[in-house]
Protein backbone atom coordinates (compact mmCIF):
# COMPACT_ATOMS: atom_id res chain seq x y z
CA UNK A 1 0.00 0.00 0.00
CA UNK A 2 1.32 3.33 -1.05
CA UNK A 3 2.32 5.52 2.03
CA UNK A 4 0.19 8.77 0.71
CA UNK A 5 -2.73 9.49 -0.43
CA UNK A 6 -3.35 12.87 -2.65
CA UNK A 7 -6.37 14.83 -1.16
CA UNK A 8 -8.45 17.30 -2.94
CA UNK A 9 -9.61 20.15 -0.95
CA UNK A 10 -12.75 22.59 -2.24
CA UNK A 11 -11.07 26.06 -0.90
CA UNK A 12 -12.95 29.28 -0.40
CA UNK A 13 -11.70 32.24 0.84
CA UNK A 14 -14.36 35.19 0.60
CA UNK A 15 -11.87 37.82 1.54
CA UNK A 16 -9.84 36.80 -1.82
CA UNK A 17 -11.63 34.13 -3.81
CA UNK A 18 -14.46 34.98 -6.17
CA UNK A 19 -15.16 31.59 -6.24
CA UNK A 20 -14.44 28.20 -4.44
CA UNK A 21 -11.13 26.33 -5.98
CA UNK A 22 -9.23 23.53 -5.39
CA UNK A 23 -6.07 22.62 -3.20
CA UNK A 24 -4.11 19.67 -3.19
CA UNK A 25 -2.76 17.98 -0.06
CA UNK A 26 -0.34 14.78 -0.01
CA UNK A 27 -0.90 13.00 3.85
CA UNK A 28 -0.10 9.95 5.43
CA UNK A 29 -1.93 6.85 3.98
CA UNK A 30 -2.72 5.39 7.73
CA UNK A 31 -5.49 2.59 8.19
CA UNK A 32 -6.67 4.36 11.28
CA UNK A 33 -6.93 7.83 9.32
CA UNK A 34 -10.48 8.87 8.42
CA UNK A 35 -10.88 12.33 6.10
CA UNK A 36 -11.30 14.02 9.12
CA UNK A 37 -7.59 12.88 10.67
CA UNK A 38 -6.26 13.87 7.03
CA UNK A 39 -7.58 17.98 7.63
CA UNK A 40 -6.44 17.57 10.49
CA UNK A 41 -3.42 17.16 9.83
CA UNK A 42 -2.99 19.49 6.86
CA UNK A 43 -4.54 22.02 9.15
CA UNK A 44 -1.60 21.19 11.99
CA UNK A 45 1.39 20.38 10.06
CA UNK A 46 0.91 22.05 6.43
CA UNK A 47 -1.61 25.02 6.20
CA UNK A 48 -3.29 26.40 9.19
CA UNK A 49 -5.61 28.25 6.92
CA UNK A 50 -7.86 25.63 5.90
CA UNK A 51 -11.56 26.05 8.10
CA UNK A 52 -13.67 23.22 8.81
CA UNK A 53 -15.92 22.20 11.38
CA UNK A 54 -15.84 18.69 13.85
CA UNK A 55 -15.84 18.14 17.29
CA UNK A 56 -16.32 14.85 18.71
CA UNK A 57 -14.92 12.43 16.07
CA UNK A 58 -17.11 9.56 16.92
CA UNK A 59 -19.72 10.21 14.82
CA UNK A 60 -22.41 11.84 17.36
CA UNK A 61 -22.55 15.44 17.15
CA UNK A 62 -23.08 15.73 13.47
CA UNK A 63 -20.81 18.63 12.58
CA UNK A 64 -18.53 17.32 10.49
CA UNK A 65 -20.39 16.55 7.46
CA UNK A 66 -18.72 16.70 4.33
CA UNK A 67 -18.90 16.08 0.46
CA UNK A 68 -16.80 13.13 0.03
CA UNK A 69 -16.12 12.25 -3.88
CA UNK A 70 -19.05 13.31 -4.08
CA UNK A 71 -20.87 11.96 -1.91
CA UNK A 72 -22.32 13.43 1.46
CA UNK A 73 -20.33 12.13 4.82
CA UNK A 74 -19.54 12.36 8.11
CA UNK A 75 -15.82 12.82 7.95
CA UNK A 76 -15.03 11.18 10.90
CA UNK A 77 -16.36 8.27 10.08
CA UNK A 78 -14.92 7.84 6.47
CA UNK A 79 -11.80 6.02 6.14
CA UNK A 80 -8.99 7.39 3.72
CA UNK A 81 -8.39 3.49 2.62
CA UNK A 82 -11.80 3.26 1.25
CA UNK A 83 -10.17 5.94 -1.27
CA UNK A 84 -6.74 4.52 -2.09
CA UNK A 85 -4.97 4.90 -4.30
CA UNK A 86 -6.79 8.71 -4.43
CA UNK A 87 -7.50 11.02 -5.01
CA UNK A 88 -10.24 12.06 -2.97
CA UNK A 89 -12.14 14.89 -2.78
CA UNK A 90 -13.57 16.94 -0.09
CA UNK A 91 -16.10 19.57 -0.67
CA UNK A 92 -18.70 21.48 1.54
CA UNK A 93 -21.66 19.62 1.98
CA UNK A 94 -24.06 20.09 -1.32
CA UNK A 95 -27.10 22.63 -0.84
CA UNK A 96 -25.57 24.70 1.54
CA UNK A 97 -24.52 28.42 1.02
CA UNK A 98 -20.15 28.03 1.95
CA UNK A 99 -19.05 30.44 4.23
CA UNK A 100 -15.36 29.52 4.29
CA UNK A 101 -13.64 26.56 2.64
CA UNK A 102 -15.53 23.89 3.91
CA UNK A 103 -17.68 25.52 6.13
CA UNK A 104 -21.25 26.07 5.15
CA UNK A 105 -24.54 28.31 6.45
CA UNK A 106 -26.23 26.40 8.64
CA UNK A 107 -28.94 28.93 9.44
CA UNK A 108 -32.12 28.18 6.63
CA UNK A 109 -31.82 24.66 8.87
CA UNK A 110 -31.31 26.04 12.02
CA UNK A 111 -34.55 27.91 10.76
CA UNK A 112 -36.62 25.09 9.65
CA UNK A 113 -36.22 22.52 12.52
CA UNK A 114 -38.15 24.36 15.43
CA UNK A 115 -41.12 24.87 12.82
CA UNK A 116 -42.30 21.29 13.28
CA UNK A 117 -42.24 22.23 16.76
CA UNK A 118 -40.03 18.85 17.75
CA UNK A 119 -40.80 18.80 21.30
CA UNK A 120 -43.98 17.25 23.40
CA UNK A 121 -47.07 18.93 23.38
CA UNK A 122 -49.76 18.60 25.70
CA UNK A 123 -52.67 19.67 25.75
CA UNK A 124 -52.81 19.70 29.54
CA UNK A 125 -49.69 19.32 31.41
CA UNK A 126 -49.64 16.76 33.58
CA UNK A 127 -48.42 18.30 37.19
CA UNK A 128 -45.40 17.03 38.69
CA UNK A 129 -47.53 15.43 41.46
CA UNK A 130 -49.14 13.29 39.12
CA UNK A 131 -45.82 11.59 38.65
CA UNK A 132 -44.08 10.47 35.34
CA UNK A 133 -45.46 9.82 31.51
CA UNK A 134 -45.00 6.48 31.71
CA UNK A 135 -44.17 4.45 28.13
CA UNK A 136 -44.09 0.64 27.78
CA UNK A 137 -40.80 -0.66 25.14
CA UNK A 138 -43.22 -0.84 22.41
CA UNK A 139 -44.33 3.07 22.59
CA UNK A 140 -40.34 3.65 22.96
CA UNK A 141 -39.90 1.37 19.63
CA UNK A 142 -42.33 3.16 17.81
CA UNK A 143 -40.63 6.41 17.44
CA UNK A 144 -37.06 5.20 18.14
CA UNK A 145 -35.71 5.03 15.29
CA UNK A 146 -36.47 9.26 14.19
CA UNK A 147 -35.19 9.76 17.34
CA UNK A 148 -31.66 9.18 16.48
CA UNK A 149 -31.03 12.13 14.19
CA UNK A 150 -27.91 13.84 15.22
CA UNK A 151 -28.96 17.04 12.91
CA UNK A 152 -25.79 16.36 10.73
CA UNK A 153 -27.77 17.78 7.58
CA UNK A 154 -26.59 15.15 5.41
CA UNK A 155 -29.76 14.51 4.03
CA UNK A 156 -30.16 17.97 2.94
CA UNK A 157 -27.08 17.48 1.36
CA UNK A 158 -28.21 14.55 -0.36
CA UNK A 159 -31.75 16.02 -1.55
CA UNK A 160 -32.50 16.96 -4.95
CA UNK A 161 -35.55 19.05 -3.91
CA UNK A 162 -34.12 20.85 -1.04
CA UNK A 163 -31.21 21.80 -3.49
CA UNK A 164 -33.51 23.23 -6.22
CA UNK A 165 -36.36 24.51 -4.25
CA UNK A 166 -34.93 25.67 -0.59
CA UNK A 167 -38.44 26.47 0.46
CA UNK A 168 -38.62 22.99 0.72
CA UNK A 169 -39.00 21.96 4.79
CA UNK A 170 -36.43 19.07 4.17
CA UNK A 171 -35.50 15.15 5.45
CA UNK A 172 -34.60 15.63 8.38
CA UNK A 173 -36.86 18.36 10.28
CA UNK A 174 -39.92 16.02 9.03
CA UNK A 175 -38.63 12.89 10.35
CA UNK A 176 -38.47 14.75 13.32
CA UNK A 177 -42.01 15.68 12.97
CA UNK A 178 -42.54 12.03 12.74
CA UNK A 179 -40.45 11.35 16.36
CA UNK A 180 -42.61 13.35 18.14
CA UNK A 181 -45.85 12.22 16.44
CA UNK A 182 -45.20 8.88 17.26
CA UNK A 183 -44.51 9.86 20.99
CA UNK A 184 -47.13 8.14 22.98
CA UNK A 185 -46.94 11.04 25.05
CA UNK A 186 -47.44 13.77 22.64
CA UNK A 187 -50.75 15.29 21.71
CA UNK A 188 -49.07 17.60 18.77
CA UNK A 189 -49.36 15.97 15.74
CA UNK A 190 -52.44 18.03 14.31
CA UNK A 191 -50.32 20.91 15.02
CA UNK A 192 -47.57 19.65 13.10
CA UNK A 193 -49.74 18.57 9.96
CA UNK A 194 -51.29 22.09 9.44
CA UNK A 195 -47.17 23.12 9.16
CA UNK A 196 -46.23 20.31 6.64
CA UNK A 197 -49.54 20.15 5.09
CA UNK A 198 -48.22 23.31 3.32
CA UNK A 199 -46.82 22.96 -0.65
CA UNK A 200 -43.21 23.23 0.87
CA UNK A 201 -43.62 20.53 3.83
CA UNK A 202 -44.10 16.78 2.66
CA UNK A 203 -45.45 17.29 -1.14
CA UNK A 204 -42.60 19.32 -2.07
CA UNK A 205 -40.64 15.35 -1.35
CA UNK A 206 -40.63 13.69 -4.71
CA UNK A 207 -39.00 10.48 -3.14
CA UNK A 208 -35.77 10.01 -4.28
CA UNK A 209 -34.84 8.11 -1.36
CA UNK A 210 -30.99 9.88 -1.16
CA UNK A 211 -31.34 11.44 2.49
CA UNK A 212 -32.28 7.53 3.97
CA UNK A 213 -29.16 6.19 1.97
CA UNK A 214 -26.94 8.81 3.43
CA UNK A 215 -28.19 8.84 6.77
CA UNK A 216 -25.26 8.02 9.33
CA UNK A 217 -27.61 7.16 11.46
CA UNK A 218 -30.34 4.94 9.96
CA UNK A 219 -33.24 7.28 10.53
CA UNK A 220 -34.48 6.80 7.33
CA UNK A 221 -36.05 10.14 6.90
CA UNK A 222 -37.60 9.27 3.17
CA UNK A 223 -40.02 6.51 5.17
CA UNK A 224 -41.42 9.28 7.76
CA UNK A 225 -41.88 11.52 5.03
CA UNK A 226 -43.66 8.79 3.07
CA UNK A 227 -45.80 8.19 6.05
CA UNK A 228 -46.56 11.75 7.15
CA UNK A 229 -48.09 11.92 3.22
CA UNK A 230 -50.19 9.02 3.56
CA UNK A 231 -51.33 10.55 7.32
CA UNK A 232 -52.04 13.90 6.27
CA UNK A 233 -54.07 12.25 2.80
CA UNK A 234 -56.08 9.98 5.55
CA UNK A 235 -56.82 13.30 7.60
CA UNK A 236 -58.03 15.24 4.64
CA UNK A 237 -60.18 12.76 3.53
CA UNK A 238 -61.69 12.13 6.99
CA UNK A 239 -62.07 15.95 7.65
CA UNK A 240 -63.89 16.37 4.05
CA UNK A 241 -66.10 13.88 4.44
CA UNK A 242 -67.16 12.97 7.92
CA UNK A 243 -69.11 15.49 10.22
CA UNK A 244 -67.57 16.84 12.41
CA UNK A 245 -68.35 14.77 15.81
CA UNK A 246 -67.28 11.39 13.97
CA UNK A 247 -63.41 12.95 13.99
CA UNK B 1 -57.83 21.58 9.77
CA UNK B 2 -56.76 23.01 7.04
CA UNK B 3 -58.04 22.31 3.62
CA UNK B 4 -55.56 21.67 1.01
CA UNK B 5 -55.54 19.97 -2.49
CA UNK B 6 -52.23 18.35 -2.38
CA UNK B 7 -53.24 15.46 -0.42
CA UNK B 8 -56.15 14.82 -2.46
CA UNK B 9 -54.36 14.77 -5.54
CA UNK B 10 -51.23 12.89 -3.90
CA UNK B 11 -53.51 10.25 -3.00
CA UNK B 12 -55.06 9.66 -6.43
CA UNK B 13 -51.30 9.74 -8.00
CA UNK B 14 -50.45 6.70 -5.59
CA UNK B 15 -53.88 4.88 -6.34
CA UNK B 16 -52.93 5.15 -10.06
CA UNK B 17 -49.24 4.51 -8.99
CA UNK B 18 -50.37 0.97 -7.50
CA UNK B 19 -52.74 0.02 -9.99
CA UNK B 20 -50.27 1.29 -12.79
CA UNK B 21 -47.98 -1.00 -11.34
CA UNK B 22 -50.38 -4.35 -11.51
CA UNK B 23 -52.52 -3.46 -14.36
CA UNK B 24 -49.76 -1.81 -17.06
CA UNK B 25 -47.65 -5.13 -16.82
CA UNK B 26 -49.75 -7.58 -18.77
CA UNK B 27 -51.35 -5.05 -20.67
CA UNK B 28 -48.58 -3.91 -22.31
CA UNK B 29 -47.49 -6.64 -22.99
CA UNK B 30 -50.35 -8.36 -24.65
CA UNK B 31 -51.53 -5.69 -26.11
CA UNK B 32 -49.09 -3.50 -27.32
CA UNK B 33 -46.27 -6.56 -28.05
CA UNK B 34 -47.85 -10.04 -27.79
CA UNK B 35 -50.75 -9.21 -30.11
CA UNK B 36 -49.53 -7.62 -33.05
CA UNK B 37 -46.51 -9.46 -33.04
CA UNK B 38 -48.51 -12.64 -33.11
CA UNK B 39 -46.53 -13.99 -30.55
CA UNK B 40 -49.61 -15.01 -28.81
CA UNK B 41 -52.57 -15.17 -31.25
CA UNK B 42 -54.84 -12.88 -31.19
CA UNK B 43 -58.05 -13.42 -29.98
CA UNK B 44 -61.16 -13.36 -32.31
CA UNK B 45 -62.57 -9.70 -32.95
CA UNK B 46 -66.17 -11.04 -31.74
CA UNK B 47 -64.62 -11.87 -28.31
CA UNK B 48 -63.23 -8.49 -27.82
CA UNK B 49 -65.66 -6.91 -28.65
CA UNK B 50 -68.15 -8.56 -26.04
CA UNK B 51 -65.93 -7.82 -23.70
CA UNK B 52 -65.79 -3.89 -24.15
CA UNK B 53 -69.22 -3.46 -24.66
CA UNK B 54 -70.13 -4.85 -21.21
CA UNK B 55 -70.57 -1.70 -19.21
CA UNK B 56 -68.72 -2.71 -16.75
CA UNK B 57 -65.81 -3.35 -18.64
CA UNK B 58 -66.57 0.20 -19.16
CA UNK B 59 -66.68 1.30 -15.56
CA UNK B 60 -63.33 -0.68 -14.80
CA UNK B 61 -60.85 0.82 -17.19
CA UNK B 62 -62.47 4.34 -17.25
CA UNK B 63 -61.61 4.85 -13.66
CA UNK B 64 -58.48 2.60 -13.94
CA UNK B 65 -57.36 5.13 -17.21
CA UNK B 66 -58.13 8.35 -15.72
CA UNK B 67 -56.66 7.46 -12.28
CA UNK B 68 -53.69 6.22 -14.46
CA UNK B 69 -53.51 9.16 -16.30
CA UNK B 70 -53.87 11.82 -13.18
CA UNK B 71 -50.24 9.59 -11.59
CA UNK B 72 -48.44 10.23 -15.00
CA UNK B 73 -49.16 14.04 -15.00
CA UNK B 74 -48.74 14.31 -11.49
CA UNK B 75 -45.35 12.90 -11.76
CA UNK B 76 -43.99 13.77 -14.99
CA UNK B 77 -44.98 17.93 -13.18
CA UNK B 78 -42.45 17.19 -10.81
CA UNK B 79 -39.50 15.75 -13.11
CA UNK B 80 -40.48 19.12 -14.98
CA UNK B 81 -39.70 21.30 -11.86
CA UNK B 82 -36.68 19.27 -10.70
CA UNK B 83 -35.70 17.30 -13.70
CA UNK B 84 -35.55 20.43 -15.93
CA UNK B 85 -35.75 23.03 -13.84
CA UNK B 86 -38.81 24.46 -15.64
CA UNK B 87 -39.85 27.26 -12.67
CA UNK B 88 -42.97 28.50 -14.01
CA UNK B 89 -45.32 26.23 -11.56
CA UNK B 90 -48.79 27.68 -12.61
CA UNK B 91 -48.25 27.24 -16.34
CA UNK B 92 -46.45 23.73 -16.08
CA UNK B 93 -49.43 22.59 -13.64
CA UNK B 94 -52.34 23.45 -15.91
CA UNK B 95 -50.73 22.07 -18.51
CA UNK B 96 -50.51 18.71 -16.87
CA UNK B 97 -53.38 18.22 -14.76
CA UNK B 98 -55.03 19.92 -17.75
CA UNK B 99 -53.77 17.26 -20.16
CA UNK B 100 -55.92 14.87 -17.84
CA UNK B 101 -59.33 16.65 -18.04
CA UNK B 102 -58.32 16.37 -21.97
CA UNK B 103 -57.52 12.66 -21.51
CA UNK B 104 -60.63 11.68 -19.33
CA UNK B 105 -62.83 12.94 -21.99
CA UNK B 106 -60.85 10.84 -24.39
CA UNK B 107 -61.64 8.03 -22.38
CA UNK B 108 -65.80 8.68 -22.18
CA UNK B 109 -65.83 9.23 -25.50
CA UNK B 110 -63.55 6.18 -27.14
CA UNK B 111 -64.44 3.59 -23.83
CA UNK B 112 -68.27 5.15 -24.56
CA UNK B 113 -68.73 4.86 -28.38
CA UNK B 114 -67.08 0.99 -28.12
CA UNK B 115 -69.64 0.30 -25.68
CA UNK B 116 -72.75 -0.59 -27.91
CA UNK C 1 -21.96 33.69 -10.99
CA UNK C 2 -24.02 33.64 -7.97
CA UNK C 3 -21.97 35.20 -5.61
CA UNK C 4 -24.40 37.37 -3.09
CA UNK C 5 -23.49 40.71 -3.02
CA UNK C 6 -23.37 42.59 -0.04
CA UNK C 7 -22.83 41.63 3.58
CA UNK C 8 -23.04 38.21 2.62
CA UNK C 9 -19.61 36.80 1.18
CA UNK C 10 -21.11 33.35 1.30
CA UNK C 11 -21.21 31.46 -1.73
CA UNK C 12 -24.29 29.59 -3.59
CA UNK C 13 -23.14 26.71 -5.40
CA UNK C 14 -25.85 26.84 -8.62
CA UNK C 15 -27.20 23.44 -9.50
CA UNK C 16 -26.34 22.12 -12.65
CA UNK C 17 -29.45 21.31 -15.23
CA UNK C 18 -28.09 17.88 -15.46
CA UNK C 19 -27.63 17.11 -12.02
CA UNK C 20 -29.20 14.17 -12.17
CA UNK C 21 -26.45 12.66 -14.90
CA UNK C 22 -24.15 12.71 -12.19
CA UNK C 23 -24.80 10.23 -9.76
CA UNK C 24 -26.06 6.78 -10.76
CA UNK C 25 -28.84 6.77 -7.83
CA UNK C 26 -30.26 10.31 -9.07
CA UNK C 27 -29.97 8.95 -12.72
CA UNK C 28 -32.54 6.10 -11.71
CA UNK C 29 -34.77 7.86 -9.40
CA UNK C 30 -35.25 10.32 -12.98
CA UNK C 31 -35.56 7.35 -15.05
CA UNK C 32 -38.37 5.92 -12.46
CA UNK C 33 -39.68 9.62 -12.46
CA UNK C 34 -39.61 9.71 -16.74
CA UNK C 35 -41.71 6.07 -16.83
CA UNK C 36 -44.92 8.16 -16.06
CA UNK C 37 -44.77 9.38 -19.95
CA UNK C 38 -44.98 5.99 -21.10
CA UNK C 39 -48.01 4.84 -18.20
CA UNK C 40 -49.48 8.11 -20.31
CA UNK C 41 -48.68 6.69 -23.79
CA UNK C 42 -50.20 3.09 -22.85
CA UNK C 43 -53.28 4.49 -21.96
CA UNK C 44 -53.42 6.14 -25.16
CA UNK C 45 -52.51 3.78 -27.10
CA UNK C 46 -55.60 1.37 -24.87
CA UNK C 47 -57.90 3.65 -25.46
CA UNK C 48 -57.20 3.48 -29.28
CA UNK C 49 -56.93 -0.28 -29.32
CA UNK C 50 -60.41 -0.41 -27.88
CA UNK C 51 -61.53 2.23 -30.04
CA UNK C 52 -60.57 0.11 -33.20
CA UNK C 53 -62.16 -3.13 -31.32
CA UNK C 54 -65.62 -0.88 -31.49
CA UNK C 55 -65.30 -0.13 -34.50
CA UNK C 56 -65.65 -3.87 -36.31
CA UNK C 57 -63.78 -6.59 -37.72
CA UNK C 58 -61.49 -4.38 -40.24
CA UNK C 59 -60.98 -1.36 -38.05
CA UNK C 60 -59.15 -3.74 -35.58
CA UNK C 61 -57.73 -6.19 -38.20
CA UNK C 62 -55.87 -2.64 -39.53
CA UNK C 63 -55.11 -1.88 -35.86
CA UNK C 64 -53.04 -4.49 -35.25
CA UNK C 65 -51.41 -4.20 -38.63
CA UNK C 66 -50.33 -0.55 -37.70
CA UNK C 67 -49.15 -1.78 -34.02
CA UNK C 68 -46.67 -4.08 -35.76
CA UNK C 69 -45.03 -2.16 -37.34
CA UNK C 70 -41.11 -1.17 -36.72
CA UNK C 71 -41.51 2.29 -35.26
CA UNK C 72 -44.46 1.46 -32.77
CA UNK C 73 -43.06 -1.79 -31.92
CA UNK C 74 -39.74 0.14 -30.87
CA UNK C 75 -42.00 2.56 -29.05
CA UNK C 76 -43.90 -0.21 -27.58
CA UNK C 77 -40.56 -2.19 -25.92
CA UNK C 78 -39.09 0.83 -24.79
CA UNK C 79 -42.53 1.68 -22.85
CA UNK C 80 -42.59 -1.81 -21.58
CA UNK C 81 -39.25 -1.71 -20.23
CA UNK C 82 -40.26 1.78 -18.43
CA UNK C 83 -43.11 -0.18 -17.28
CA UNK C 84 -40.96 -3.04 -15.96
CA UNK C 85 -39.15 -0.38 -13.68
CA UNK C 86 -42.88 1.11 -12.77
CA UNK C 87 -43.73 -2.35 -11.21
CA UNK C 88 -40.37 -2.96 -9.55
CA UNK C 89 -39.45 0.14 -8.00
CA UNK C 90 -42.89 1.14 -6.86
CA UNK C 91 -43.74 -2.46 -5.21
CA UNK C 92 -39.68 -1.97 -3.31
CA UNK C 93 -40.69 1.72 -2.34
CA UNK C 94 -43.97 0.18 -0.57
CA UNK C 95 -42.77 -0.96 2.95
CA UNK C 96 -40.64 2.45 3.12
CA UNK C 97 -43.96 4.22 2.83
CA UNK C 98 -46.70 2.17 4.88
CA UNK C 99 -46.26 0.23 7.78
CA UNK C 100 -48.64 -2.45 7.57
CA UNK C 101 -49.35 -3.80 11.16
CA UNK C 102 -51.00 -7.66 11.73
CA UNK C 103 -52.20 -8.15 15.40
CA UNK C 104 -50.37 -5.38 16.77
CA UNK C 105 -46.93 -6.58 15.10
CA UNK C 106 -45.55 -4.92 12.15
CA UNK C 107 -45.30 -6.67 8.97
CA UNK C 108 -41.57 -7.17 7.76
CA UNK C 109 -40.83 -4.84 4.30
CA UNK C 110 -40.33 -8.13 2.60
CA UNK C 111 -43.42 -9.74 3.05
CA UNK C 112 -45.06 -6.71 1.84
CA UNK C 113 -43.08 -6.84 -1.47
CA UNK C 114 -43.98 -10.45 -1.46
CA UNK C 115 -47.67 -9.66 -0.94
CA UNK C 116 -47.56 -7.30 -3.93
CA UNK C 117 -45.97 -9.50 -6.36
CA UNK C 118 -48.70 -12.09 -5.81
CA UNK C 119 -51.30 -9.34 -6.41
CA UNK C 120 -49.21 -8.66 -9.41
CA UNK C 121 -49.62 -12.62 -10.40
CA UNK C 122 -52.92 -12.89 -9.51
CA UNK C 123 -54.06 -9.54 -11.47
CA UNK C 124 -51.92 -10.85 -14.65
CA UNK C 125 -53.74 -14.28 -14.56
CA UNK C 126 -57.36 -12.62 -14.39
CA UNK C 127 -56.81 -9.85 -16.92
CA UNK C 128 -54.96 -13.30 -19.09
CA UNK C 129 -57.76 -15.33 -18.53
CA UNK C 130 -60.31 -12.62 -19.74
CA UNK C 131 -58.77 -11.63 -22.75
CA UNK C 132 -57.80 -15.20 -24.21
CA UNK C 133 -60.34 -17.70 -22.45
Amino acid sequence: MADEIRVEVARYRPDKDREPGWQEYDVPLRTDWTVLDALNHVKNEVDSTLAFRWSCRMGICGSCGMNVQGEPRLSCATFLTDYAPGPVRVEPLANFPVVRDLVVDIDDFLEKLPRVKPWIIRDEEKSVDDGEYLQSPEELEAYQQFSMCINCMLCYAACPVYGLDPDFVGPAAIALAERYDLDSRDQGARQRLDVLIEAEGVYGCTFVGECTRVCPKHVDPAGAIQRYKLKAAQESVKAFLLPRAFR
Amino acid sequence: MKFRIEPFVWLAFSGGGVLAALFMPVLAFLFALAFPLGWIDPPSHDHLDAIVSNPLTFLVLFGLFVVMLVHAAHRFRYTLYDGLQIKHRVLVGTLCYGAVLVGAFACLQFLGGATQ
Amino acid sequence: MSRATGDDLSYRRPVPLWWWLHKRTYFVFVMRELSSIFIAWLVLYLLLFVRAVGRGEAAYQDFLDDAASPWLVTLNVIAFAFIVLHTITWFSLTPQAMVVRVRGHRVPGIAIIAGQYAALAAVTAFVAWLVLS
